[in-house]
């Protein structure tokens, strides 16, 4: 061989490190997204490749940004929440019922204990829903799509559930002010005894499919950790921290809607990698089923919303044949009741973790500011750090078990 | 831990004149400090042998187009995880220099959170590693929360804030 075909065709093995040498810092950038199959959602990340090694990831974001802040502050309140079930959409009643709570917050409504269950029943389906996406999807991210199809038919089912509850499958705007908008049906507390009874089966299928799974297990054990302490930093909330090791709950720790009253595990994981993730996730669905079920068990009788007539729409029948109930319905549609000047935060643990409401009021009929928390907002900026030094198929695999979801990322 | 505690050390280390519209909404004490005084107090607060501030829940802005040389604002969220205690910390800047340090050194969220404030208001934080816009295209020329840039079309007349009372 000629010495100019040794420099054309060089030394595959050559030593990288050695200076000058052919291979030596030779990176090649990848475009991640932002439509892409595996991010589930429209997100792009700029990365730095080494080879098969991510050296660095420049992340974009805002690709659906719909302006809800800026929106809010001309919207009177109840037509916010259409706004708030866009962000999480994989959970939308949690975020429903969060904004409810605010404004009710706001305007010392004391909702009654009915409503109360109805709610916690309602998010806690919500965070099932959530859950059983996240953890079939991250298994279908990794090559088991068996797994999927087998829990993914209950997620359609709670759909039904909402469906029964306030007519809408994702976008649900359910729940009002004061209270819920209607009483459970008997379909609807059918529909849900079935699924108390009908899940736990199909949940311990999964688990018995992926669990303890060898391939599964390899391909994410290990994968994205990041420790408590970074991930507090960075203002990590909901499974992602409590994989961690960080057993901060919003629903133990300021209880809302009458969690005290529920006995449930906080599950937390040691590594905070990607298969600590999946199981604080599964447990949790277990810990929601209990939640449901205890809430059925004990649902008390009574009204199922207060009765706060400037906030809570009258019913229809009464809107024809009394006055009162007419000037109330038509004021609560017009958007013309003012509210108390305040200023008030309240969080509620979506399925993604903290999920925050900052309203200003100044005394008008819409918000003067509002600010969502939006957990996946926070703990998205640290990916970059949890994939660095690791491959491309780990980085996939590590954003789905992050589930960060671009509505809410996004607003 | 109570929120007297808390204004009390506050007070005591910082002094009345940085340290000031004290009070409490539905549980959460607020404070109103001074631009200069926002990083020594944070860090006070996060180093703090009990009160433990070192969870940062939010970072929001806010405009006050009415309050003269104190037009923006930042309201720092934090959160004791430890005594479960929340505090706002509240801080204003003249529009026409808007300019607020960074506390990215101490809480790596506060990096999209500042970056946010950034697109929305237009607030500067100096010292920010990347600030820039995040959720807005870069070529936008205004700060779209701003309170004079409306949300509806100007050239509608069927949505005036009149017929609507506000």
């Amino acid at each position: 061989m000629s010495e100019i075909a040794l420099v054309q065709n060089p030394n595959v093995g050559l030593d990288k490190t050695q200076k000058g040498g052919p291979y030596v810092n030779e990176l090649s950038t990848l475009n991640l997204g932002p439509t892409h199959p595996a991010t589930h959602g429209i997100f792009q990340n700029i990365l730095t490749m080494d080879g098969e090694t991510i050296v660095d990831a420049e992340q974009t974001v805002g690709y659906i940004h719909r302006a809800f802040e800026k929106i809010a502050e001309r919207r009177p309140f109840y037509q916010i929440t259409t706004l708030t079930d866009r962000m999480n959409y994989c959970s939308a009643p949690i975020n429903n019922m969060g904004w409810h709570m605010t404004v009710e917050k706001l305007l010392g409504i004391e909702v009654p204990k009915r409503a109360q269950y109805m709610r916690v029943i309602m998010m806690e389906l919500a965070r099932l829903t959530d859950h059983i996406v996240c953890n079939s999807i991250l298994a279908v991210d990794t090559g088991a799509l068996t797994g999927f199809l087998y829990v993914y038919q209950w997620r359609e089912f709670i759909y039904e559930i909402y469906e029964e509850m306030c007519g809408a499958r994702l976008t649900t705007n359910m729940g009002r002010f004061g209270g819920m908008e209607r009483d459970f049906t008997p379909v609807a507390i059918e529909k849900i005894q079935k699924l108390l009874k009908e899940l736990p089966a199909a949940l311990k299928e999964f688990e018995g499919m992926v669990m303890r799974n060898r391939i599964f297990m390899d391909r994410t054990q290990n994968v994205g950790g990041i420790s408590a302490e970074r991930a507090l930093n960075y203002g990590f909330t909901g499974p992602n921290l409590r994989a961690a090791g960080v057993d901060y709950d919003v629903r133990a720790m300021n209880p809302y809607s009458s969690y005290e009253d529920f006995e449930f595990d906080v599950p937390v994981g040691t590594k905070g990698d990607t298969y600590d993730r999946f199981l604080v996730r599964e447990e949790e669905m277990w810990q929601s089923l209990r939640i449901i079920q205890q809430a059925m068990d004990n649902l008390p009788a009574g009204p199922y919303h207060a009765d706060a007539p400037h906030y809570y729409l009258p019913e229809k029948q009464d809107v024809y044949h009394n006055m009162e109930a007419l000037i109330y319905h038509f004021k609560i549609v017009m958007g013309e009741i003012d509210a108390p000047v305040g200023e008030v935060y309240h969080s509620v643990e979506g399925g993604n973790g903290e999920l925050g409401f900052y309203l200003v009021s100044d005394g008008g009929r819409t918000p003067y500011r509002l600010k969502f928390r939006r957990p996946g907002f926070i703990y998205y900026q640290a990916f970059p750090e949890m994939i660095k030094g690791t491959s491309l198929s780990d980085a996939i695999v590590t954003m789905s078990s992050m589930n960060v979801i671009a509505g809410e990322l996004d607003t | 831990m109570e929120n007297q505690q808390i204004t009390d050390a506050l007070v005591a280390q910082f002094g009345a004149d940085a340290v000031y519209g004290i009070g409490e909404s539905h549980g959460i004490l607020q404070v109103t400090t001074t631009v200069e005084s926002i990083v020594p107090m944070i860090h006070f607060l996060y180093a703090h042998p009990t009160f433990k501030f070192q969870f940062l829940t939010d970072l929001a802005g806010i405009h006050f187009p009415d309050a003269k040389g104190q037009e923006l604002g930042v309201i720092y969220h934090l959160h004791s995880l430890e005594n479960n205690v929340r505090l706002w910390i509240k801080a204003y800047a003249p529009i026409e220099a808007p300019h607020f340090p960074t506390i990215t050194d101490l809480y790596a969220a506060a990096n999209w959170m500042e970056r946010e404030a950034f697109d929305f208001y237009g607030i500067i934080f100096d010292g920010h590693p990347n600030l820039t816009r995040i959720l807005n295209m870069d070529e936008m020329d205004y700060h779209p929360m701003r309170k004079e840039y409306p949300l509806e079309d100007a050239t509608r007349h069927d949505k005036i804030d009149e017929l609507f009372g506000r």
